[in-house]
């Protein structure tokens, strides 16, 4: 186990590091930044100083060292437009990001795998019949105009919700901004999550009927028919735990995708969160900024996958021996 | 017939008619099944694959797979009908009263929990037993079917024993009750050949003590030949020929039960060529009027286009044969 999860580490290890090869290279490709600094009028000399003082008079490969050596300590260095540390930008909004990102997995695991359940147990009933054309809908709808619908209905039309912004937001312990504890908080964050978490819902559910459908034809469920076990104890002791093994993956790599793609949903409902200034950080060209979010999403799609990798094993015994091997 | 006055057959099947109805009409799988079985005997079922083996076994404990049905005949355990029962009562006659097996050991089993946990559940499932109790008898059990250790085995995922040591934790499922009989589907087939006769030694062995009956179904005459008392042989749905195990193997009278214990290579002579049956046997779609086997038939007669034979006692047994009926 222990050198399993060493492994894993390692590889990932490799992964970041390329991640931030490609993360320093941006740099490299956009332009000199000491012209963004420097005036047009500033003496040559003094252009000089400027860019010895930020090291970029060195070989690339000591550049490029000392940038991995400052990521590692969590210095990505200044945004260009707000002269800010940029893990400082990040940390601000990132509570917006995180809160927004498992209120929506929350909600799609919630709602998705009980629905997966019902439409593959009762596959015939008019229910399940709608539940599985909704979620064609939600398989194929783009995010940015289920929010906009959303923002038409609940906010324009019935005016029941917010259509932007985080709310009244509390921070706990100093740093942590939630919209978890105040009642506009809460209704800030309903729209926002359903639009960002209905692509993963409908996945989800259809992810589920479909394996469990697979898995009530297998050789096992037959056999704890013949057993004469309880309908409940085949249904949801049996098949639904061996529906869940491959949807952890999923679930897991989605929950990643949700905070990456956070962005265009954070657009729409204008929520302060790292989506929104990593766009505002492509559209004035704020390098550090653009870098550094690439290398925590990667970091945390990493993690995810590792955490997932686990839980895997921790469900199915199977895996758990191979791994221990 | 074996059937005595005093006890009722463990189980009887009467004319029992399986359908499979689709869009494209009714398919006859199985067509007028009777046979039965006494307390503590082991009834063999053979035949060609399709020919409605499994699907007996799959009707009697209700597990046909829809849209298959049963559309006439009846089922009997012990004297009483059960293949009109609601869904709720089968199922605690599933596992109480039947006790299955089924082919594959490795699929049988969920891969996601200990083999006690599924014993345990086996048996608080059917027995008033406290969860203690329970383990204690699955761990009985396991000895039983000769899993050594069983008390530290009861903790083991199936994954970790061995295809024969799975088998013996089916059978040990299947027994978790005590059933009066037990339908096992192919239980030796996916099995290594020097398992094979460990497993149906346990099997019999159980079987004879707890006086369990037993329906073995399987294509392997060697495996009916050493376990079973009496033997059905099955063909296109219907069987056509029941006797003693020593009868139908030694000097079976049905053309087919010639030819099928013909095609068994004996090991004291070496004939020049195994026998074999011309043709095959008949898709469901396209079974032939009259006997089913008569385009195969070597004795092929005019009236085996028309009529149907149906089981006639012969000897110790029955066969459906008209070249019997002529003779008798």
């Amino acid at each position: 186990m222990l050198a399993f999860v060493i492994r894993r580490i390692l590889q990932s290890c490799m992964v970041l590091l390329t991640v931030a090869l490609l993360a320093f290279t941006m740099f490299r490709f956009v332009g000199d930044p000491v012209a963004q600094i420097v005036s047009l009028d500033t003496p040559a000399e003094e252009v000089r100083k400027v860019r010895e003082s930020l090291g970029l008079d060195d070989p690339v490969i000591v550049q490029m060292g000392r940038y991995l050596y400052k990521a590692v300590q969590m210095d990505f260095g200044i945004s260009y437009q707000f002269r800010q540390p940029v893990i400082q930008l990040l940390a601000e909004r990132a509570p917006a990001t995180l809160e927004l990102a498992l209120i929506s997995s929350f909600l799609s695991l919630a709602i998705g795998i009980p629905m997966g359940v019902y439409t593959a147990l009762r596959r015939d009933s008019l229910f399940a019949r709608v539940f599985q054309s909704i979620s064609l809908v939600g398989v194929s709808l783009p995010t940015f105009l289920i929010g906009i619908l959303l923002i038409y209905l609940f906010a324009v039309t019935l005016g029941w919700l917010p259509s932007f912004g985080r709310g009244q937001v509390v921070t706990v312990s100093g740093r942590w901004s939630t919209g978890l504890l105040t009642v506009s908080g809460l209704k800030a964050l309903i729209l926002p999550s359903i639009t960002l978490g209905l692509y993963q819902m409908t996945l989800i559910m259809r992810l589920v009927r479909a394996e469990m459908l697979e898995v009530l034809r297998s050789d096992h469920i037959k056999f704890a028919r013949a057993r004469g076990l309880t309908t409940r104890a085949i249904h949801f002791r049996h098949a639904l735990k061996s529906t869940l093994v491959p949807v952890i993956t999923i679930a897991g790599l989605q929950l990643g995708s949700i905070i990456a793609f956070a962005v265009i949903t954070e657009t729409v409902f204008q929520w302060p969160g790292m989506g929104a200034l990593f766009l505002k950080a492509v559209q004035n060209v704020d390098i550090p900024i653009m870098a550094a979010y690439l290398m925590i999403i990667s970091a945390l799609f990493v993690t995810i996958n590792m955490v997932v990798d686990l839980l895997y094993a921790f469900v199915d015994p199977r895996l758990r021996a191979t791994i221990k091997g | 017939m074996t059937s005595s006055a005093v006890t009722p057959p463990v189980l009887e099947l009467r004319n029992l008619v399986v359908e499979f109805v689709n869009r494209h009409g009714t398919l006859r799988a199985l067509d007028g099944i009777s046979l039965s079985i006494a307390p503590g005997e082991v009834l063999g079922v053979v035949g060609e694959s399709g020919a409605g083996k499994s699907l007996t076994g799959a009707a009697v404990i209700g597990l046909l797979e829809p849209p298959g049905r049963i559309a006439s005949g009846e089922v009997l355990l012990a004297g009483q009908r059960i293949d009109q029962l609601p869904v709720e009562e089968l199922r605690h006659i599933r596992g109480k009263r039947i006790g299955t097996i089924f082919q594959d050991p490795l699929t049988s089993l969920d891969p996601l929990y200990r083999v006690g946990e599924q014993l345990i559940e086996t048996i608080r499932t059917h027995l008033p037993v406290s969860e203690q109790q329970a383990r204690e008898r699955a761990i009985a059990l396991l000895a039983e079917v000769g899993i050594p250790a069983p008390e530290k085995r009861i903790d083991g995922y199936p994954h970790e024993f061995s295809g024969g040591m799975r088998q013996r934790v089916v059978i040990a499922l299947a027994l978790a009750a005590e059933p009066e009989l037990i339908i096992a589907d192919e239980p030796t087939t996916a099995l290594d050949v020097s398992v094979q006769a460990q497993i149906i030694a346990v099997l019999k062995k159980l079987c004879r003590e707890r006086g369990t009956a037993v329906m073995l179904i399987t294509h392997d005459m060697g495996v009916i030949a050493e376990t079973a008392d009496r033997v059905a042989v099955m063909y296109a749905g219907r069987v056509i020929e029941i006797g003693p195990v020593r009868d139908v193997v030694k000097s079976p009278r049905h053309p087919y039960a010639k030819g099928l214990m013909g095609s068994i290579p004996a090991l004291d002579e070496r004939p020049e060529r195994l026998l074999q049956i011309e043709g095959s046997m008949p898709r469901l779609t396209a079974i032939p009027q009259g006997c089913a086997f008569h385009p195969r038939c070597p004795h092929v007669m005019p009236r085996c286009h028309e009529a149907r034979p149906v089981l006639e006692p012969i000897g110790a047994g029955q066969v459906a044969c008209f070249l019997h009926e002529v003779r008798s």
